[in-house]
């Protein structure tokens, strides 16, 4: 199994990653790999066995429903680069 | 050809807990941009999210309210896109392992048929903050105090075939959901949004045609007008020898038509995969065992029983429980007035008319129920007529005081006193003595009809306070023998 330096170009676009050329060819050596990996596993047979959604035997433990944040806007917003009318700025988003 | 639509729905409902699904920050709506965001809903790094039990025993609520499985086990998932009010770049939803299975909810369509829609899964996930595009300078402003309220996603099966079937359907699921207190359903705030998949196919295919999904609609009838207009457009397209493309496409009220929302290359690439901050969601049977127990009546047994415990008709028990507020008022009112059908006329009547004139919910009605029943007493002991019992009524809604106050202050207590009718009767037969000759001299069939003339004289004369019935009665002895 071997990326194409296309396909790792469109992986680094879903995740927004600049990846120069060079890099193109290495990431896609290392992401193979990994596949590689995950082919090997899938080769095993795991019928029977319940998929795991997380590696601790654990369940999701709950909290009650409480408001316990107070409002923090000023100092949640200092470190960022633009704010008007306790609104966050970014650049212009079109749909 | 013959064409035949079909519809499948997606409805976002925000959860009405006072907290966020996976953070302790506030839902309130409408508060200042914000103020309600925390370093979870901000996607900081290093924290984590905890979830919200109301919000899991809510989803559950609906899950059984529809008659759905509830999964013992089910799984957060990250649902990957960038956008800039998803501050963590992925959503957290569930996707293989959703909390609510497959249920069903009944619909009755305008014929009168009832026909069954299938819900396919109900699911949690967080809600995604605010864009603001406009008036920034060439900036978006993003308002982040949504981003993490509570939404559970409740997908139809591709059950509806035509827009008057999706409206009955989502109507259906907002009635459910408001009944069982898990949504305000407020569609102004966004309570309640809905996607529309629509798609059309030769009348007899087996196979759906190509869909578009219509995005966050938040109005049964925009609802309405959007589908028709989508299938309108797949029709024609098809029959110049188009295609229809799968896309999303947002519908403009302004206009009223369907338009290509751009198409982002990757646009369902959402690369999917468990959350690793958040464990299986474990639900035990004694967890559901308690949330059954706390469950309201649901509308479907509550209008059966308004028609067997109250005697109204299937139409007035309809009207009557077509919300949950409505119901309960009718109950607080019906308890009061004694009178069940008499109660039930009145809240469909003058209250309903009151309340659509002034644009005023039946929650904010300046007519408390136990008020409007008091007032329906009044005219069962006959203190006031039922006529006299609109003004009362009109007074009462402008505020100026509960039945007894309002009748006290106008003088509007009904003429009971048999002596007191007999002068005005008296008088009026006295200031008459043609129409009185008349009557007499008339054929039998025809004088019920002129008695009514008699009747209007003396009501006008008493301004309306005569007790009807005794003025009748003391009529007819008068000018009958």
């Amino acid at each position: 199994m071997s990326l194409s330096p296309e396909e790792v170009a469109k992986i680094a676009h879903l995740a927004r990653l600049a990846v120069t050329d060079d890099d193109k060819v290495a990431l896609g050596r290392d992401l193979s790999n990994i596949l590689d990996l995950v082919a090997q596993m899938d080769a095993v047979d795991t019928a029977g066995v319940a998929p795991m959604a997380h590696p601790l035997e654990m369940a999701q433990r709950l909290r009650d429903d409480r408001v316990t944040e107070g409002d923090r806007r000023d100092r949640y917003q200092a470190h960022s680069p633009a704010v008007e009318r306790g609104l966050f700025l970014v650049p212009k988003v079109i749909e | 050809m013959q064409w035949e639509t079909v519809i499948g729905l997606e409805i976002h409902t925000q959860l009405a807990t006072q907290s966020k699904i996976f953070s302790g920050s506030s839902t309130a709506f409408g508060n200042p941009p914000n103020t309600q965001a925390s370093l979870i809903d901000l996607g900081m790094p290093g924290v984590l999210p905890v979830l919200n039990r109301e919000a899991v025993r809510m989803a559950v609520r609906f899950g059984k309210a529809i008659g759905a499985h509830v999964a013992e086990r089910s799984v957060f998932a990250r649902k990957n896109y960038f956008y800039p009010d998803l501050p963590k770049g992925y959503q957290i939803s569930q996707y293989e392992l959703p909390v609510v299975g497959r249920g069903q909810v009944e619909i009755v369509l305008d014929d009168g048929v009832t026909k069954t829609v299938g819900v396919t899964r109900a699911h949690l996930e967080e809600d995604a903050g605010k864009s603001l595009h406009e008036d920034f300078h060439g900036m978006t402003g993003i308002d982040l105090n949504r981003a993490g309220t509570p939404l559970l996603e409740i997908v139809s099966e591709p059950d509806m075939r035509s827009a008057k079937e999706a409206v009955a359907y989502a109507k259906k699921i907002h009635q459910v959901v408001t009944y069982i207190g898990i949504c305000d359903g407020n569609m102004q705030e966004g309570s309640f949004r809905m996607d529309a998949n629509v798609s059309v196919r030769p009348k007899g295919q087996a196979e759906f045609g190509t869909r578009a999904e219509l995005k966050n609609i938040n109005s049964f009838r925009f609802l309405e007008k959007a589908i028709n207009f989508e299938v309108e457009r797949q029709i024609e397209l098809i029959e110049d020898g188009g295609t229809v493309v799968q896309e999303t496409r947002l519908y403009d009220s302004d206009k009223d038509e369907t338009r290509s929302m751009r198409t982002k290359e990757e646009a369902n690439d959402y690369r999917y995969f468990p959350d690793p901050d958040l464990l299986p969601l474990e639900i035990d049977a004694a967890f559901i065992a308690d949330v059954v127990a706390a469950m309201p009546e649901l509308p479907d047994a509550r209008r059966a029983r308004f028609q067997e415990q109250y005697g109204l008709s299937t139409y007035d028990a309809d009207v009557l429980t077509a919300s949950r507020a409505l119901a309960d008022y009718y109950e607080a009112a019906a308890a009061e007035g004694g009178d069940a059908k008499l109660v039930a006329n009145w809240v469909m009547g003058e209250l309903a008319a009151a309340l659509n004139r002034d644009g005023v919910d039946i929650g904010d009605s300046p007519v408390a129920a136990a008020a409007l029943g008091q007032l329906v007493g009044r005219i069962r002991d006959n203190t006031i007529s039922g006529k006299i019992a609109k003004d009362v009524f009109a007074a009462m809604w402008a505020g100026e005081g509960d039945a007894d106050a309002v009748i006290e202050a106008k003088g509007l207590k009904q003429i009971t006193d048999t002596g007191a009718i007999e002068a005005l009767v008296d008088a009026v037969l006295a200031a008459n003595a043609e129409q009185v000759e008349n009557y007499r001299n008339a054929d039998p069939d025809k004088r019920p009809k002129m008695l009514g003339f008699f009747v209007g004289q003396i009501m006008k004369k008493s301004q309306g306070k005569a007790n009807p019935q005794q003025v009748n009665e003391l009529l007819r002895k008068r000018l009958d023998t």
